[in-house]
């Protein structure tokens, strides 16, 4: 069974990118099936229904999500592999910016779009950073010198990965996209596999259900803000201040 | 590449490749910045200088610096629909050509566009073949966004990033790694305001212009920045920007020019028209003289409407026309 992680922020449109492409891999007589994972709610399992894709959703609830994902992650594989699958997507929502999914010989697609803001590359870190390949959508509505800025900070990202644009509304490129799929490793457990990037440290008093805010409830793994200015810095450009 | 860095001085390594500098800021060496005089190989270890030479060979890939002109694609005639052969087995199109797609919703124009775009090598439903200056392209025809055969136009497209228009074409050109930023933004600046009649300052945000000035700065821009030698047009709209001189400026600018439209003018424009029906180029056919003849005549009835039009903006009525 091949297996494919896909990540990306919200609304990026990986969704869409990941029924328009598998629609092409289901015509070529493949069985597919896809695991959603999200944090409180999703009905996207439906969309994935409609288009005769075999799916199952998990929900981290209160949970950290990217923790709920690596720790479920095998049992998924297992599943595709029983239902015999020939190709199991991964999607991951409502992951935070400072995770990844990706997995080692496992083919990572980030997914991200061209209205999220040329920033946004650089803040969203090892999803985009350890991606083989990364897709970027929404390229219909924005211009050409925007698609190619965006593209070029992308690559600045992630030097190695292949890039492709579709169109996740009329499935453009996602032909293109479907053939590395099929070129994808054939997985058959990934017990003892790695991630590429470690997940989130935290195991602090929130963690465990502290709600109450101050020094007095907090425990465990807490860092604080350094709110001075930078060496350097002469003004936090407050109105009047002093150059 | 990193026996030659650890010799070059900081000055030197950062005005040839200025993007060395911000990836050396990211790997927290941003203060070597502070020793312009200093050759790299006393300020970074081994493997930092391995780093960096992989990062500035990867980023020249990328920029194309270092590659061949593009003055022909070659689209080689795959199946139709139906499975029958694709009754046209090649076309050829050169750098300055006007091709004009035509075809009804659902024949294959995108099909075409994107076998092109991602340079097929019998490998899409089509099973057609697209080469590159006569022969088989490599992979990073497909996979580097620098490399990107085709750019593209439509009317649909907008600008979304809050930037005057002078940030925005900086932005641009920076992001190419152009040569000569300031002169290739003044030329856009002059063409976009030539092609859309209603002049804008290199201060506008580039949001605020109208949708005849954004066309205009949007293939000014694309004809000069962009990278990728095929531009595809989907229509040109007729509102507010000289299409006639938006070709020409593609063309002055060596691209191939590819036009999905319906609209008479750009089609008798073109120097060919590749006709599209069940999945396959049916046809290419060059206009007849009788059309370019028809062509004059349709500009002549083009003016009118804009004249018309200019009259109704000026609040006149058009009780006479």
């Amino acid at each position: 069974m091949r297996f494919v992680t896909v990540s990306g922020p919200p609304s990026s449109g990986k969704t869409a990118v990941i029924i328009k492409t598998l629609e092409h891999l289901q015509k070529a007589g493949q069985k597919v099936g896809v695991v959603k994972f999200d944090c409180l709610f999703t009905d996207d399992d439906e969309l994935f229904r409609k288009n005769g894709i075999i799916v199952r959703k998990g929900l981290a609830g209160a949970l950290c999500p990217d923790h709920y994902f690596v720790s479920n992650v095998e049992e998924c594989v297992q599943w595709g592999l029983q239902e015999g699958l020939d190709v199991l997507v991964s999607e991951s929502a409502g992951l935070c910016n400072r995770c990844s999914p990706h997995i080692r010989e496992v083919l990572a697609l980030c997914v991200i779009d061209n209205l999220s803001g040329i920033g946004t590359p650089k803040k969203i870190g090892p999803m985009l950073k350890a991606a083989d390949v990364v897709v970027i959508t929404k390229g219909d509505i924005v211009s050409q010198a925007e698609r190619e800025v965006f593209a070029a900070r992308v690559h600045m990202v992630n030097t190695k990965a292949r890039l492709l644009h579709v169109n996740g509304i009329t499935g453009q490129g996602s032909f293109e996209l479907s053939t590395l799929w099929t070129e994808a490793e054939d997985t058959a457990t990934v017990e003892g596999k790695k991630l590429r990037f470690s997940m989130p440290a935290a195991l602090c008093s929130y963690c465990l259900g502290e709600t109450r805010i101050g020094s007095d409830y907090q425990m465990g793994n807490v860092r604080k803000i350094d709110l001075d200015l930078p060496t350097g810095l002469k003004t936090d450009g407050a109105p009047g201040a002093a150059e | 590449m990193s026996q030659n860095l650890e010799s070059l001085t900081v000055e030197t390594v950062f005005s040839r490749w200025p993007f060395a500098q911000q990836h050396l800021a990211e790997a927290g060496l941003a203060e070597i910045a502070d020793k312009p005089e200093a050759p790299l190989g006393e300020l970074l270890n081994a493997g930092q200088l391995e780093n960096l030479g992989n990062f500035i060979s990867v980023m020249e890939d990328f920029l194309g610096t270092k590659d061949e002109k593009v003055a022909e694609v070659t689209i080689l005639g795959g199946r139709a629909k139906d499975g029958s052969d694709e009754p046209v087995r090649e076309l050829t199109v050169n750098v300055g050509d006007v091709v004009c797609i035509v075809g009804p919703t659902g024949s294959g124009k995108s099909r075409l566009l994107a076998d092109i775009e991602w340079v097929a090598r019998g490998d899409t439903p089509t099973g057609r073949h697209v080469l590159i200056n006569g022969e088989v392209p490599g992979d990073k025809w497909r996979f580097s966004s620098e490399h990107k055969l085709v750019a593209q136009l439509s009317q649909n497209m907008n600008f979304v990033m809050d930037l005057s228009v002078e940030e925005f074409l900086n932005l641009h050109a920076e992001s190419r790694q152009a040569a000569d930023p300031e002169e290739k933004i003044k030329r856009i600046w002059n063409w976009a305001n030539e092609l859309a009649g209603e002049p804008f300052a290199l201060d506008t945000p580039v949001t605020s212009l109208s949708g005849g000035q954004s066309r205009a700065l949007m293939i000014a821009d694309t004809a000069v920045l962009s990278a990728s030698p095929v531009v595809l047009i989907d229509e040109i709209e007729n509102a507010g920007i000289d299409r006639q001189q938006a070709l020409d400026i593609l063309i002055r600018e060596e691209k191939i020019v590819l036009m999905a439209t319906h609209d008479p003018i750009l089609a008798l424009m073109g120097d060919k028209r590749v006709i599209i029906n069940n999945g396959a180029m049916q046809k290419v056919i060059e206009p007849s003289e009788q059309e370019k003849a028809n062509l004059t005549e349709l500009r002549a009835l083009d003016a009118k409407l804009m004249g018309l039009r200019h009259r109704l903006r000026m609040g006149e009525r058009l009780d006479e026309i």
